[in-house]
């Protein structure tokens, strides 16, 4: 009689408490998964401020080089202080993304000047340019797999239960406009 | 790839079990047979020992001994500022917690590896000669399968089945040495002892023959560890982090076609890197470990759709025609394109004789030995050794006195 009622007591208990346990362990991997989505954001923001950084260096040595490209430093000045005075997060893609554009048409029209691509001060910068560039096409990319991993799991079951309770809210890719690809081919007859 | 990772975890584990299996049965042996049977678990107490203290050594320092082993120096980002842009730009990729720690080897042969316990101790190694051959996109190919062998946690695997081989080799040495030398001295001290000489002679005897007949075996489970399915699997990572197939595959042709052998790898870190490190009539038997290169060349250079896993996977397909070689959770359908090669501008031409790459080889080592670029206003750069004791040095061309910034 004294063991069932034991037995009764640690089925009683021990379910719930197993219940506990594992939401908790769901939890924890749910904050896990977010903090990492939060961490991949904040790494283009450090990407992006570098490249602010790096950009008033290499238009100054460039310069003095490349006497017929005002256009193009025009176009890196004004798209860099609109990205730098950007108010919401959609200004900021929008400026940012003419700047990424502008910088590569930049690193283009480089290759018409070999007295530039033999100066040592421009080459470490135009590396460091284009190293940057790649930190943020790279950053965004890891961005969106964290972000696609995290949606994924606070969407399936049984995860979504815990992530329901919790207020675990669902995040956006980081799309990023291509004018290139979006614009229509325009064709003449 | 997370069963991949799986499999790692759960494989280093069996390599540890197995290991202690393996000298606890040794202990057992030779305790009976040194003391008698009641002495057998005195051999396995100093068996488990044994097998603490490699195990510790190689979970703390086996990512060192392996880079000590292969003359790998770590360097500063000064001595080469674009390797450490990629290894961040892949780290970043791969949202890899920290940078890996960054070694160059002082080799001409074109080469890589990765080892460490886990990603936030990881290293990677990389020769001067590759340095020397490859433009931007490619080392960032190498770079990325390298960090691809960290994320799948390849590494830890590596490490300790790196070790643990390294010193059966070893002990199996240590005994041959000593059957050699008691050999002699049974020889030369024959008057007295003889029945002891023999008791010993015949241990190291059996330990000799026990060890040089496992070490082979030891060494074949290592070469399983690091099966082509690791390599293809880290090209399949490498393409989907750098999304730019080419870059890898035109490394991997310049890695074929160089016909130099690396001095600094050995039997026991060979399997680690990128490409088989030796050339030439060893190579056959190595190459059991390392996928055909030419197949890996031809697998990347088809993949010009798409560079998911989905995509490496088809590709690996059509090529091999063997079955599928991604673990059917990582095939999603996801349409990655392959992105556009860098601006030509940003590549710098890699050298196409061997004169230039091995000056430039010479400078980078030179950098990593910490020597002083010297320019003069002539035009030449002089390049002052570390120890050089003048605060000043002369131009041997223009005879001008340049004041040495250290």
């Amino acid at each position: 009689m004294a063991a069932a009622v034991m037995i009764l007591l640690f089925v009683v208990l021990g379910i719930p408490i197993l219940l506990v346990l594992w939401g908790i362990g769901i939890y924890n991997t749910l904050v896990q998964l977010r903090n990492q989505v939060e961490n991949a954001w904040s790494q283009i923001d450090v990407q992006l401020k570098r490249r602010h950084d790096l950009i008033p260096n290499l238009v100054e040595t460039a310069k003095g080089y490349m006497k017929h490209e005002r256009e193009t430093f025009e176009k890196i000045t004004e798209a860099r202080s609109r990205a730098m005075g950007a108010k919401n997060v959609a200004e900021a893609a929008k400026a940012e993304s003419a700047l990424s554009g502008a910088l590569s048409q930049f690193l283009l029209v480089v290759e018409n000047y070999p007295d530039l691509k033999a100066n040592q001060n421009f080459l470490s910068l135009q590396e460091a340019l284009t190293s940057t560039e790649n930190k943020i096409a790279f950053a965004r990319q890891a961005y969106n797999d964290q972000v696609l991993f995290y949606n994924n799991k606070i969407q399936m079951f049984p995860s979504n239960l815990v992530a329901g309770m919790f207020g675990f809210a669902k995040r956006d890719f980081f799309e990023i406009e291509q004018p290139a690809q979006r614009e229509v081919p325009k064709v003449q007859f | 790839m997370w069963e991949q990772i799986r499999i790692n975890k759960r494989n280093s584990v069996l390599l540890l079990a197995g290991m202690a299996l393996f000298l606890l049965l040794l202990g057992f042996i030779l305790g009976v047979a040194l003391g008698g049977p009641e002495a057998g678990w005195v051999g396995m107490i100093v068996a488990s020992a044994i097998w603490l203290i490699l195990m510790l050594v190689s979970f703390t320092s086996g990512d060192q001994i392996l880079l000590a082993s292969s003359r790998a120096v770590p360097v500063n980002p000064d001595v080469h500022p674009q390797l450490f842009n990629i290894v961040e730009e892949m780290t970043i990729a791969a949202s890899l917690p920290k940078m890996p720690k960054i070694y160059i080897i002082n080799d001409p042969a074109p080469n890589a590896f990765a080892t460490g316990r886990n990603p936030q101790t990881a290293s990677v190694a990389v020769t001067a000669g590759l340095l020397a051959r490859l433009n931007r996109d490619e080392l960032q190919g190498v770079i990325a399968h390298e960090i691809s062998h960290i994320v799948h946690r390849d590494i830890l695997y590596v490490t300790l089945a790196g070790v643990m081989l390294g010193s059966i080799v070893l002990l199996s040495q240590v005994f041959l040495r000593g059957l050699y030398y008691s050999s002699i001295g049974g020889r030369r001290y024959s008057s007295g002892g003889r029945s002891r000489d023999g008791g010993a002679q015949a241990i190291f005897f059996i330990l000799a023959i026990i060890l040089s007949i496992l070490a082979p075996l030891f060494a074949q489970i290592f070469y399983f560890a690091l099966s082509r399915r690791r390599e293809y699997l880290a090209d399949a990572g490498a393409v989907r982090l750098t999304r730019y197939p080419e870059g890898l595959a035109s490394a991997l042709e310049k890695i074929a076609n160089s016909s130099v052998s690396m001095q600094a790898a050995n039997a026991v870190t060979a399997p680690m890197y990128i490409a088989n490190p030796f050339r030439g009539r060893n190579a056959a038997h190595l190459f059991s470990t390392h996928p055909p290169i030419e197949e890996r060349i031809r697998i990347l250079r088809r993949m010009s759709q798409g560079v998911s896993y989905r995509d490496y996977e088809e590709s690996y397909r059509a090529v091999t025609r063997r079955a599928g070689i991604i673990p059917p959770s990582a095939v999603k359908d996801e349409p990655i394109p392959p992105r556009s090669p860098s601006a030509p501008s940003t590549q710098t031409p890699a050298p196409t004789d061997s004169t230039q790459v091995n000056r430039q080889i010479g400078d980078l080592m030179r950098k990593v030995n910490g020597f002083i670029f010297l320019p003069c206003s002539c035009g030449i750069t002089m390049k002052i050794p570390p120890n050089f004791p003048a605060p000043k040095a002369q131009c041997p061309r223009c005879g001008q006195i340049v004041a040495i910034r250290r």
